[in-house]
């Protein structure tokens, strides 16, 4: 518990990705097991515990602290779990601080009458900092800016693995994962799937460059549609089937409509998640309602068809085809779906060309809803985790720009800490009054950002904390790859992948963009 | 028969005023008479006709405004008599010359405390109890989540962060009167013997520490130095230029921050620390409530800071709270 409360603490405070990961290859390398494997559940799926945490909390509390002091605490620190670590009597047993392992037992072999009562002798035999980590692992979200993602890139790192081998052998173990740390020490046999439905990880694409066109030949390589939704991974067994994100995770409670068209099938598949309506892709607006669910209503079922299309197979029902070539896995795939007609699913068409300029053509002309652009695939690629290079190429259709003043800049974090580094910008709403539209971060170098950082500072009207307001003066031009609706800004949209293109210093304000105008392109 | 001291002591527009005596209480606009608990800028103004401070707050007020910033200045020495009340000036503990104002009149006493600690700290003298009827208290961490930790604990864990980061200068934010010296203390006091640098607004006051006899070891400017020195070492700046422009100049900064706020991980990651150093020259919760049990006083009154919780637990102890509202004083202090 110690060396784990030391971890959360170092955490909160390291904003820089690689001092994250160094912390973590740290601790996962020199805590014995199964501390770490516990540590690595928190951080990831979550400890496999179901507490009434909040209802304890406040029974265990209410001889230490006033209700009304406690609420004036609470409202204060903003967070339960460290307003409670902040409160509680220090040092009130002189048992030595338990192993992550000990509260585990304790806590799941309590009865929800004993909890209260295990729960505050655990307290008392920790520090402050110790107190947070127990309560922030009791409540399943850790909340310290480690994704899961995140930890798996630290376990690769910190045993010289690359995290796809990790996402493979993530479905085949359980916390507290002794068989894989006993594998990545090189005490065991990797960890096999076996019979469940097992994400693998997906491979993903490069934007392809000005000099990619040298290395292959038009009839080298198949084009593809590249669709709106986002990529999923379908793993089809006889009475299991599962969706899984390209990250991995299980988002299948999300989708009981296409896990149920998908029952009769089995294999892994990849694809595109969309909302279909008569044939048509719908915005990714539309899709986002529903996802990050972990149920959905029938309701939201119907007004939200989702739908499937799918790109490629990696296990034709239980033969893992992943080194066949493209063109071979296609037609694998063609006869798979001819096999099993899922509804809910269709395979993504490729499209033809016989010269690159016949390809451009169509490139160009792709704006209709729910085509990002392109995909280029070498005839030839066998199916490779991660990103390899000079096998796949996204090729996105050209962004979209408009003018938008700057309105807020907002410091940033770490190296640019001391710079306003973060700029929301708005369009007119009416002649003398703007309204934001989105908010961006990065396409400028870093002497722009110097002057930009000095125009904002002299052009301050008000501060609010690490954010200020500027006078309308200076014109931002904002690439982007759409406009969707949004109920988060007053301008009820939002332009999707924002950047800035351009700093126009020299084009007066009132020649920015207009919220009309704006509007107009937002997907029909 | 002893008199109710509101009828004598109560604020007005200008700050806490003494009737009988005829002075404010650290007041925050200009008056004939001010006593001054401390030299902190929200206590101790320029302007006023004239000052009764102990010779420390003096010293301190001449260098942050100018040696005429009030028409006279009496250097308070043990207790003396304003138009018939008793004025004594008792060591609070806040910071160097930091006091409480003792207050006698018609057999009611009257402490009123400015900020304190309880706390040890080797730049200023300690905080000396004083039962009384009337406490007034300020109430900067008036919740009970702040407790602080022991300063030569978090004085070590920084001086471990400098041995264990060679490469990183640790820029520690600290307020220019009182923190940054008392920091600069501690690291000495926990064998920390290299020169320390120091951004140009702490230099002046630390000058005058040195002066009054607190020894600080071996002092820089940072304007003075080279980029090498600077890299490994520790530089002290006021907490607004932890964030600022000016910390550009530093290779790969470590941010360190003293101050009670620490307590609380939202605000040290507001500031963008990486190391928080919950140090504080105020009471925490613990204390304030130990104080103000131990001065035996009914009656509470609490000036600044976190009123609403303190007023509440002073009810629950039995006595009687009241928030004042006084204006002028910065909730942020630390």
């Amino acid at each position: 518990m110690q060396r784990f409360a030391e971890l959360l603490d170092r955490l909160v405070y390291t904003t820089a990705r690689n001092a994250k990961l160094k912390l973590l290859e740290d601790y996962f390398r020199t805590t014995p097991d199964p501390d770490r494997g516990w540590a690595l559940a928190a951080l990831t799926d979550g400890l496999p515990l179901r507490l009434p945490l909040r209802k304890t909390l406040q029974t265990i509390l209410e001889p230490h602290v006033d209700p009304l002091l406690y609420r004036l605490s609470r409202d204060y620190v903003g967070d339960t779990a460290e307003t409670v670590s902040l409160l509680w009597p220090d040092a009130r047993d002189n048992a030595p601080p338990p192993q992550i392992s000990e509260v585990v037992a304790e806590v799941s072999s309590a009865s929800s009458r004993e909890f209260p009562r295990v729960l505050e002798k655990l307290l008392d035999r920790l520090d402050v900092k110790e107190r947070f980590a127990l309560l922030k692992l009791l409540s399943g979200a850790l909340r310290v800016g480690v994704s899961s993602r995140l930890a798996k890139t630290a376990i690769a790192q910190a045993f010289g693995r690359t995290v796809e081998e990790i996402e493979e052998a993530w479905h085949a173990v359980s916390p507290p994962y002794g068989d894989m740390f006993a594998w990545l020490e090189g005490r065991a046999e990797r960890p096999d799937p076996g019979r469940k439905a097992t994400f693998r990880p997906v491979m993903l694409a490069h934007p392809i460059e000005e000099s990619d066109w040298q290395s292959f030949a038009p009839d080298e390589v198949a084009a593809e549609w590249k669709w709106d939704g986002i990529r999923v991974q379908l793993c089809a067994r006889p009475g299991d089937v599962r969706l899984f994100s390209r990250a991995g995770d299980d988002v299948s409670g999300a989708f009981p409509d296409i896990v149920q068209a998908f029952a009769h099938t089995q294999g892994i598949l990849d694809g595109e998640l969309l909302v279909l309506r008569d044939g048509a892709v719908a915005s990714f607006n539309d899709l986002q309602q529903r996802l990050n669910r972990k149920s959905v209503t029938g309701k939201m079922l119907q007004d939200y068809p989702a739908h499937i299309r799918l790109y490629d197979i990696l296990f034709d029902s239980a033969e893992d085809i992943r080194s066949l070539t493209f063109i071979e896995r296609r037609a694998r795939l063609e006869a798979w779906y001819e096999r099993f007609r899922p509804s809910l699913a269709d395979v993504s068409a490729l499209v033809p060309f016989l010269a690159f300029s016949d390809l451009e053509s169509k490139w160009q002309a792709a704006r209709e809803s729910g085509i990002e652009g392109l995909m280029l695939k070498r005839k030839d690629s066998p199916y490779l985790a991660g990103r390899p290079k000079g096998y796949w190429y996204k090729w996105k259709r050209a962004a979209l720009t408009i003018d938008c003043v700057l309105m807020y800049a907002q410091r940033g974090s770490g190296k640019r800490s001391s710079y306003y580094s973060d700029y929301t910008f708005g369009v007119w709403k009416t002649q003398d009054e703007l309204v934001p539209v989105g908010k961006a971060y990065s396409g400028f170098t870093d002497e722009e950002l110097l002057k930009l950082d000095r125009w904002i500072r002299t052009n301050t009207i008000e501060r609010f904390g690490p954010v200020r307001s500027v006078r309308p003066g200076l014109v931002l031009e904002i690439a982007f790859d759409a406009v969707q609706p949004s109920s988060r800004h007053k301008s009820g949209v939002a332009l999707r992948f924002p950047r800035v293109h351009r700093i126009r210093w020299d084009k007066p304000v009132h020649e920015a963009e207009t919220l009309d105008a704006v509007r107009a392109l937002l997907p029909s | 028969m002893r008199s109710r001291p509101e009828s004598w002591l109560y604020p007005t527009e200008r700050g806490l005023y003494c009737e009988p005596g005829q002075f404010h209480i650290d007041p925050h606009l200009t008056v004939d008479r001010a006593v001054i608990t401390h030299g902190h800028g929200d206590h101790a103004r320029s302007g006023h006709r004239a000052v009764l401070a102990t010779a420390e707050t003096v010293e301190i007020m001449k260098v942050r405004y100018g040696a005429d910033c009030a028409q006279s200045f009496t250097t308070a020495n043990g207790g003396q008599m304003i138009n018939g009340v008793s004025v004594r000036l008792v060591p609070a503990g806040h910071i160097l010359g930091s006091a409480q104002i003792v207050l006698d009149w018609q057999g009611t006493r009257v402490v009123v405390s400015g900020d304190y600690k309880r706390k040890a700290d080797p730049t200023c003298a300690p905080f000396e109890l004083v039962t009384c009827d009337l406490f007034v208290t300020e109430a900067t961490f008036g919740l009970p989540v702040f407790r602080h930790e022991p300063a030569d604990k978090e004085a070590r864990r920084l001086v471990a962060s400098l041995a264990a980061n060679p490469e990183r200068t640790h820029l520690l934010g600290a307020y220019n009167l009182g923190k940054c010296q008392r920091m600069i203390a501690l690291a000495r006091e926990a064998d920390y013997d290299r020169p320390i640098y120091l951004h140009g607004g702490l230099r002046n006051l630390c000058d005058l520490y040195v002066r009054l006899g607190i020894d600080l070891g071996d002092l820089r400017n940072v304007m003075d130095s080279t980029p090498a020195e600077l890299k490994g070492a520790l530089v002290l700046c006021p907490p607004s230029a932890l964030s600022d422009r000016w910390s550009r100049r530093l290779a790969d900064p470590l941010t360190c921050y003293a101050s009670g706020w620490m307590r609380v991980k939202g605000r040290a990651r507001q500031h963008g620390v990486e190391l928080p150093l919950v140090v504080s020259d105020h009471c925490d919760w613990p204390e304030l409530l130990q104080t103000i049990a131990e001065t035996g006083a009914e009656e509470i009154w609490v000036t600044h800071g976190r009123e609403d919780a303190l007023v509440h637990q002073i009810g629950l102890m039995g006595k009687r709270g009241r928030a004042l509202a006084l204006v002028g004083f910065e909730d942020e202090g630390d």
